[in-house]
């Protein structure tokens, strides 16, 4: 009882010993860190992204189409949703680098396998229980991988499984504090602690403890910084919010991971997904804002990405249906390349009504990966993967 | 003591094959051996699950064009899997049958299909139900003609001039032999086998002829005019089924941690038998190593084992019946939606800190009628989020009744002192380690009344990572 309540245990394992010389926290760690942001539920990627200057656009959507008077212009024909007005900002201030036609071979159109071909970076014919983000955790040397990664969520994406190390899933750290704060799981954990009996027991008392003390860990942590920026209103912006602190805390997490859901927009998707835009647009805007006041946005990427693009027709209900390859925003302040990556799609030549990809999303993970994290991509990604020039 | 050994053994051996046993008062304690012949005596009998799903659950397409009828079908479709969910966790709670339905959950993984139509769903149950305790080439020749097996693996699309592998390869890999035992070619010459295996809006099986390719094939070294049937049969055939079935089996219902000599030695009885599934198992039942320190108490349940077996042994009942599968979601397998084709990964993969944590609150949240408050991640393929309504849905709040009388009578006559002792055994798998012990005594106060004792001591028990083991 005493030695919980103490204190002691609040700094977990990794931290022991490590945060003071100044030291760098994490092994293999640079100090950059990457923030994943899910767009779930497919986002229409062509009225996120427009191709403005293209008649086979307007063909194929009579009523859903964006005028070209209305699209914020970006260059090479294309152009932002009117709702994004906040991340035409980020990009007019050389943060944002838009990658065009991203996809992968044999698209699969149900969100849930599709989602899950994203998370686990795995060939649409080919079934991993690890995500890529969890086997770069695994790929991290020693107990520091255990929680280098967190997702502002109550559960955990399979991106961030690894074999041996997973990310934690905090919506709300005193929420998380208090959720693992049962003073009788505390000290039957204490007594655990060091018993090598039962392998399985073991193994979930362990995990339970890990869990304790870095619940306890992020509660001492943030509880003095608050963010002063102000965000908008609404889930979202409040899950960026929450990152921005532990960012600012010194939480030494290499990467976070958000979701912005309900891009699905089968029926009447205009206004639908110009208020989803506008939320991520926005909370985004403050994020970095934050990030930069905090002078923590050059140490930092953001990755935003969705499980498939729409179909290029809309359908009847003015809306579209689920299709293959899709636009990807990284934000960054120290991007090498800002600006538009690659050509925008191309409409002439489609896959039956689809989008052809051009880029393999699995190549932008190696780079990153590789390029922004130091990780092994080869070996994260099983060594078929290439690296995109001139992007960071 | 032996009766308590025996005790162990019998909670050991209903845990594995079915979802752990009922406490009720006047509780048999039988002999192992008589046990498990009753236990494959129960489940000799296929009954099909019955479920009313929603009524205009009757044509295969929705009117595409119509938003109205397209959000009123999905409505019906969520309903639908409401509905076989709450049936089937019934059913495993409370059927006498219990191999037949631990058996069903494991083929459920295996062959794991997610469909979108209830219908369809429901049909595969009873298809994987009825055969689950036949011999294996009986169920494999059913599941690979069962409508939404056809359909989740594409081979609607399967036809002579334009064939799609999509079926023959996970035939090969995930249902038979498993990767590294077939070549690329062995894909596509099986799936020219199949062109032609479809099925009718009425979900029946349909062979069309014209669509079905009747050349020369060659197929894992042996050439013919090889029918889907041929393909099954010289799958078969082939000693390495019967070893990648025997090795999830043994995953399945033993241990995670493989036992090469084991498994080799179930296997080649399993392929002796002509695949006859319920005397493996009961040669696995019987062996002596089954009941050994490696075995008992080795194995985390999964999300269902740990809801079906509250569920049977304290009679919960939900006050809501999306609730089992919020609970589902949130700890990671979901009946009826298996991650992909390959089925739930099980063992430490259900282990993360979140869903750890959300364990051992859930046994004595759902005994004390608490609110289990969850935020669950979006379903989009069968319950689009309805974008203004979001937030609002997002937390999804469980309660739950329970019953503990039947524990609380079967141990009335037990001494304070051996409580817990008593206790922790009906409980758990594992021991209880004495430092535990001591320190669950000082967090009951010592006037409370026997039941209620009882009842504090089995919530704390429940809140153990112990409890997650069988």
């Amino acid at each position: 009882m005493s030695a919980l309540a103490s204190g002691m245990l609040l700094v977990p394992n990794f931290l022991h010993g490590l945060d003071r010389g100044g030291l760098s926290l994490l092994a293999n760690s640079n100090g950059k860190r990457l923030v994943v942001i899910q767009l779930s539920g497919g986002n229409d990627g062509l009225n996120t992204v427009v191709p403005y200057q293209n008649d086979l656009y307007y063909k194929a959507r009579p009523s859903l189409a964006i005028p070209s008077r209305e699209v914020l212009t970006l260059g090479k024909g294309l152009g932002l949703n009117p709702a994004m007005e906040k991340m035409r900002l980020l990009y007019d201030q050389g943060y944002v680098s838009i990658l065009n036609s991203v996809g992968y071979p044999d698209p699969d159109r149900s969100h849930f396998r599709s989602m899950d071909i994203w998370h686990s970076a795995s060939a649409s014919d080919e079934y991993l229980s690890t995500g890529w983000l969890g086997r770069y955790l695994d790929s991290l040397s020693g107990p520091s991988a255990n929680y280098a990664a967190i997702e502002v969520d109550d559960t955990l994406s399979l991106a961030l499984k690894g074999a041996q190390y997973t990310g934690i899933a905090v919506q709300d750290v005193k929420r998380f504090f208090q959720a693992t704060n049962d003073q009788f799981l505390k000290q039957a954990a204490q007594l655990h602690a060091e018993e090598h009996t039962h392998h399985q027991v073991d193994y979930l008392y362990k995990t339970l403890i890990d869990t304790q003390q870095s619940a306890g860990y992020l509660q001492e942590k943030t509880k003095v910084y608050r963010s002063k920026k102000e965000y908008p209103n609404g889930e979202f912006a409040r899950h960026l919010k929450t990152i921005a602190e532990l960012i600012a805390s010194g939480v030494e997490s290499r990467v976070y991971y958000a979701s912005l859901t309900g891009f699905d927009t089968h029926v009447r998707q205009a206004g639908q997904q110009a208020n989803l835009l506008r939320e991520l647009s926005e909370g985004l805007y403050s994020f970095v804002e934050d990030l930069k006041q905090q002078q923590e946005f050059d140490n930092t990427v953001i990755m935003v990405f969705s499980e498939f693009g729409r179909r290029v027709a809309q359908n009847a209900s003015n809306g579209t249906d689920h299709g293959t390859a899709n636009n990807l925003f990284l934000i960054g302040g120290k991007l090498k390349q800002a600006g538009i990556y690659n050509e925008g799609p191309n409409l002439q030549d489609l896959d039956q009504g689809d989008l052809r990809y051009n880029i393999d999303f699995r190549n932008i993970y190696a780079t990153l990966l590789h390029n922004w994290l130091d990780g092994n991509a080869a070996g994260i990604l099983g060594g078929k993967t290439q690296l995109l020039t001139g992007l960071m | 003591m032996k009766t308590l050994a025996r005790e162990q053994k019998l909670q050991h051996l209903y845990w594995r094959a079915g979802f752990g046993i009922p406490f009720r008062p006047d509780q048999a304690s039988p002999g192992i051996k008589s046990a498990i012949r009753e236990l494959l005596r129960q489940s000799g009998q296929a009954v099909p699950l019955e479920v009313a799903l929603p009524r205009t659950e009757t044509t295969l397409q929705a009117d595409a064009q119509n938003a109205e009828m397209r959000l009123l079908r999905q409505r019906e479709r969520q309903q639908g899997f409401v509905l076989l969910n709450n049936v089937w966790l019934q059913q495993m709670a409370t059927s006498e049958a219990q191999l037949r339905e631990k058996m069903t959950l494991f083929w459920h993984g295996h062959f794991a299909c997610r469909l979108r139509e209830p219908r369809f769903a429901l049909q595969q149950h009873n298809t994987l139900r009825e055969h689950a305790l036949d011999k294996f080439p009986d169920l494999l020749l059913a599941i690979s003609k069962d409508p939404g097996m056809l359909q989740f693996l594409n081979n609607q699309q399967n036809r002579k001039q334009r064939p799609n592998e999509n079926f023959a390869r996970e035939l090969l890999e995930l249902f038979t032999l498993g990767r590294g035992h077939y070549t690329e070619q062995d894909i596509k010459e099986a799936a020219r086998a199949f062109t032609g295996w479809s099925y009718n809006p009425q979900g029946k099986f349909v062979f069309r002829t014209r669509q079905h390719d009747r050349g020369k094939k060659t197929f894992m070294g042996k050439r013919g005019n090889f029918s889907g049937e041929e393909i099954l049969q010289i799958v078969v055939e082939n000693p390495r089924t019967a070893e990648f079935l025997t090795e999830k089996i043994y995953a399945f219902f033993v241990s995670d941690t493989p036992h090469p000599e084991r498994i080799q030695s179930l296997s080649s009885y399993f392929y002796e038998t002509g695949y006859d599934i319920p005397k493996l198992l009961e040669k696995i039942f019987t062996a002596k190593w089954f009941y050994g320190p490696d075995v008992v108490g080795s194995k985390i349940k999964s999300p269902i084992e740990l809801l079906a077996g509250l569920q049977r042994q304290f009679d919960v009942r939900y006050s809501d019946g999306r609730s089992p599968l919020v609970l589902q979601r949130a700890l990671g397998q979901e009946l009826f939606r298996p991650p992909n084709v390959s089925g739930w990964a099980g063992g430490r993969n259900w282990i993360d800190s979140s869903t750890l944590a959300f364990r051992l609150r859930i046994g004595p949240a759902l005994l004390q009628d608490a609110a289990l408050e969850v935020n669950l991640k979006p379903d989009d393929d069968t319950e689009p989020t309805a974008p203004r309504r979001r937030r609002q849905d997002g937390i999804r709040v469980v309660r739950a009744k329970a019953d503990l009388n039947g524990l609380q009578q079967q141990l009335q006559k037990v001494k304070d002192r051996e409580l817990i002792d008593r206790l922790s055994q009906k409980l758990l798998q594992v021991p209880l380690r004495p430092e535990t012990a001591a320190l669950l005594t000082q967090h009951i106060p010592s006037g409370a009344a026997h039941a209620d004792k009882v009842t504090l001591l089995t919530l704390r028990l429940l809140s153990l990572p112990e409890y997650q083991l069988c």
